[in-house]
Parts: structure tokens; sequence; C-alpha cells
């Protein structure tokens, strides 16, 4: 079926391979909201959500539900379309990092391979770096059209956390990269499964870059544009009913897909650890599934990491945060990196 | 007409009126909101030239940062159509003349230049991948290149400078 050159059952493959990622980051996310309060409740003792179903289990569906019959107020004089796109950026940007992600190896379904990758771009981790930085919109177009003092104050702290976080990000994925020899996703995990985990040899680089995913999150410790108590609660102070669920949603969906890219990009992605499973000799099929679902695992894990994390540690004061980032972690990452690079050429000599 | 010219209709459209909506608009936050989408516009047609390092690097550093400076400091001074000064009917003529003079030099710059032959070549070309322009950076330009990044790190110095309190 070709229609103005474009084979159209290969666009129909990647929606709905889109439509999976997507509804896979939401059902994550929801369940993530209900995780985050029954560690919370096992950490300190209770016994946290247990009237809805089983073990509480439809806890997220009641609050989602909550959420949306609330009543829904716009502040009078503040901007109302962009008052209403700062959600909507938020969300997007949270959702649109799954492309690049290769979530299992391929599949062979009607006589063709469909790799469960939506787009193997040459620039894969690159473009997520682009996504993540717009993601600063939402906040920032929030804070600003909600007209209140202290929201556009804490988008601004909230914003100037994220792009001081970017930089030694960025700077611990070069060592990555080096390391690689190129930017796509699908080489960076193939890699792994020849070479080993990236884990064993950026051990340093996956400790910056696991603090900078944190803070990229707002997640505790660095959790300050969200301050509720100290700070007046953060950029979504004027939101309500579902643009405020839109929110903290997206910082959901954020916590589990930087916990897919740092299993990508660290924790050999789909791959197994210490078998060789192609030597299995089982169906091509249910090799994928498998390696989806141990991909899966690995994110799962860092999820609760990051749960466990927010009811431990305490939460950074601005100035700390301030200089941790810029004085602490970007030091540390260039000597990272070039550590890396004259490894990488004496090796090669 | 195939994809490729349709898309770049489409993004041609939206470079240009997005970038009309920057200088016509009267609130300074929708100004830089229109920039933003100017620079979507202008990575897709690096997309469409093959250039991928361009198209991300231009998403990352213009749109993904230097924007966000950018609406930093519109929103902390506040600027709207209340607190704009209002400007005096002489500057608003001698603006006038100076667009003119400057549209006059360009067209007569451009009189002469050859456009038939110059059509962009769309899908064609690798210079933009990311190995070949690396290559080229840091192999036949590899002085301006870092003369380049001297000069960013004395405009940082200087603005440390600047910025601190004595």
């Amino acid at each position: 079926m070709y229609l103005l050159a474009v084979d159209w059952y290969y666009i129909l493959e990647k929606f709905l391979l889109i439509g999976l990622v997507v509804t896979l980051s939401m059902v994550v996310a929801m369940y993530a909201t209900y995780a985050e309060r029954k560690v919370a409740a096992f950490l300190q003792d209770r016994i946290g959500p247990n009237r809805a179903g089983i073990f509480g289990l439809l806890q997220p569906l009641a609050d989602g539900g909550k959420l949306f019959f609330k009543e829904e107020i716009i502040p009078l004089v503040s901007s109302k379309f962009l008052f209403i796109l700062g959600p909507c950026l938020a969300m997007i940007t949270a959702l649109l990092t799954s492309a690049v992600i290769p979530w299992s190896t391929s599949l062979h379904l009607f006589g063709k391979d469909i790799p469960l990758q939506v787009a193997d771009i040459n620039i894969g981790i690159l473009f997520i770096f682009g996504v993540v930085s717009m993601g600063v919109y939402g906040i920032m177009i929030g804070g600003w059209a909600s007209n209140n003092k202290f929201s556009l104050l804490a988008a601004i702290r909230g914003a100037s956390q994220m792009v001081s976080y970017e930089l030694p990000m960025g700077l611990a994925l070069i060592a990555v990269l080096m390391v690689v020899g190129d930017l796509r996703m699908s080489v960076i995990v193939n890699n792994q499964l020849e070479h080993g985990w990236h884990i064993i040899y950026q051990p340093l680089g996956f400790l910056i870059f696991f603090v900078c995913a944190l803070a990229e999150c707002n997640r505790t410790p660095f959790d300050l544009p969200e301050a509720e108590n100290e700070l007046n609660f953060g950029y979504h102070q004027e939101y309500s009913s579902m643009k405020l669920g839109l929110y903290l949603f997206a910082e959901y969906i954020n916590m589990f897909i930087s916990g897919v890219v740092m299993s990508t990009l660290y924790f050999g992605g789909y791959d197994i650890p210490f078998v060789n499973e192609a030597t299995w000799g089982i169906n091509q099929n249910l090799l994928a599934i498998i390696g989806f679902v141990v991909l899966m695992t690995k994110a799962l894990v860092f999820v609760f990491v990051f749960i466990w994390i927010r009811w431990t540690i305490p939460r950074f004061r601005f100035d700390q945060l301030m200089k941790l980032g810029w004085r602490t972690l970007i030091p540390l990452a260039l000597v990272n990196m070039v550590a890396t690079a004259a490894v990488i050429l004496w090796l090669k000599k | 007409m195939g994809i490729t010219q349709i898309l770049f209709w489409l993004l041609s459209v939206m470079a240009l009126f997005s970038a009309l909506m920057v200088v016509t608009n009267k609130n300074p936050v929708y100004s830089v909101l229109w920039l933003i989408l100017a620079f979507f516009a202008i990575s897709g047609h690096f997309l469409m030239l093959n250039a991928q390092f361009l198209f991300i690097v231009n998403i990352i550093v213009y749109a993904g940062a230097i924007m966000v400076l950018f609406l930093f400091v519109i929103m902390l001074i506040n600027l709207n159509k209340e607190m704009e000064p209002r400007k005096n009917i002489w500057i608003k003529f001698a603006g006038a003349v100076a667009g003119g003079c400057l549209l006059l030099v360009l067209v007569a710059a451009l009189r002469n230049s050859e456009l038939k032959g110059q059509v962009a070549q769309v899908k064609e070309g690798n210079i933009g991948l990311i190995k070949n322009l690396g290559m080229e950076l840091f192999s036949t330009y590899v002085v301006p290149f870092e003369i380049s990044s001297i000069l960013f790190i004395s405009a940082m110095v200087g603005a440390v400078v600047i910025g601190k309190k004595e």
C-alpha cells in the first residue's frame, strides 16, 4: 500500500508501537504513584492505601477520577492559553523521550521483523537530551502564566535547577559515547551485549548521571520546585484538578523513562546478565518478550530506588543544590571524561 | 508533490509566520515563545538537508538553553504593555529609514546572484552527520574552532567578573 511514496503499513506499525509505548508509560506512572504511597507507608511503618480494591490496587484510578471531577480554577488575570499550554508541554516532553529507546530485540510477525523501537535515529541519545531540555518550558510557562509571584519564583528555581544539572549529565554521557563510538541507542545496547555493561567501565559516570536524573525529575533530595511546606508549593500552586494531575503525572513518567534510559545506557538495556541468550535457540518472539521483561525489571528497580531515596533523604537547600551541581558534579564529570579519553587513547596505541 | 516538498513548504511557512509574530507581538513573553517555534522550524529544515547533528544541537542549544535565559530575564523584569515606553514619532521614522536602507543593501547585493542553480539539495549530502562534521571541525577547521572556544571562555570569565559582588 503505497501512497505519496510512503509505506503506510510501516506507518501503521509505528503508530501501534507508539500507542503501546505511551500506554505502557501511563500505566507504569499510574502504578508508580501507588508504589510511592505503599513504599512510603512501609518505610514509615504504616499500611498505606488499602481501601480501593485488593491491597488498594484501584487507588490510582480513584485518584485520577477525583482529579478529573474536581473544580477547575483558572486565575482571572493569567494568560489562559499559556496556562493550559504549561501542563500539556510537561506531559508531551515526558512522553516524547520514549521514542528512541530500544525496548527489546525485534519481533518476527507476519513474515517480517518488527523492531521494538519507534525510531533508531543516528542522534539517538542527543534526541533524548533535546527533549529533556524542552521540559523546562512546561515548568516556566506554567509558573509565569499563573500570574503569581510565588509560582514565578518557583518556576525560575526549577528551571535553573534543570538547566544546571543538564551540564554534568551531558558530560557524563560523553564518556559513554566515547566508549561506544556511536550515538544510536541500538548500537549502545549492542556494544554492551558484546563487551559487558557500561557500569563496569563508567561507575563514576553512572553515579553522576543518576544524581542528575534525580534533579531532572525534580525528585528528592532535589525537589525544590515543589517544596510545599517551606517554599509555598511550586510552579503549580495555582493549578487545580487534572492540570495539576498532568504536572504530577509527568513527573512519574519522567521517573520511569529516566529509569529506562539509565538501564539502557549503563545496565545493558534488554540484556540478561551472565548468560548468552542468543545460544538458547528459542523462538525469536519469546526472546524479545523476555528481553522486554528484563528491561522493565531494571527500570522498575530504578523507580523503586527513586522512591526509596525520597522517603529517606531530606531536601537540599537551594544554594547547596547549586554548589553541588556546579562545583562538584561538573568538575567530577570533566575529570571522568578526560580520564576515559586518556584510557581509550592508551589502549588503542 | 512528494512528501519532502510538502514538509518543506510547511516548515517554511511556519518559520516565516513565527518570525513575523516575534516582531509584531506586543507581549515580549509571547515573542520569545514564537521565536522558539521559529527555531523549531529552522531545525526542521536542517533535518531536511540531512544534517541531523545541526538539527538537534540547534534545539538543545538555542531552543533549549539560550531561550530559557531569555525567558528568565523577561519574566523577572515583567515587561508588559502598560510598562512599554512610548516611542517618539521621530524614532519610529528613523527606524523605518534604517530598515529601508538595509533592504536596499540586500537587494543590491543579491541582484546579480544566480538563484536558478542553487536549489537546496534535500535528503542529500552527509556533511551534516555527526561523524563527518566532527572530522571536519577537528582537522580542517581546528584553528578557528579552538579560537572560537577561547572566545567563549573569555566571555564567560568576563561575565563571572562582572557578576561577582565585591
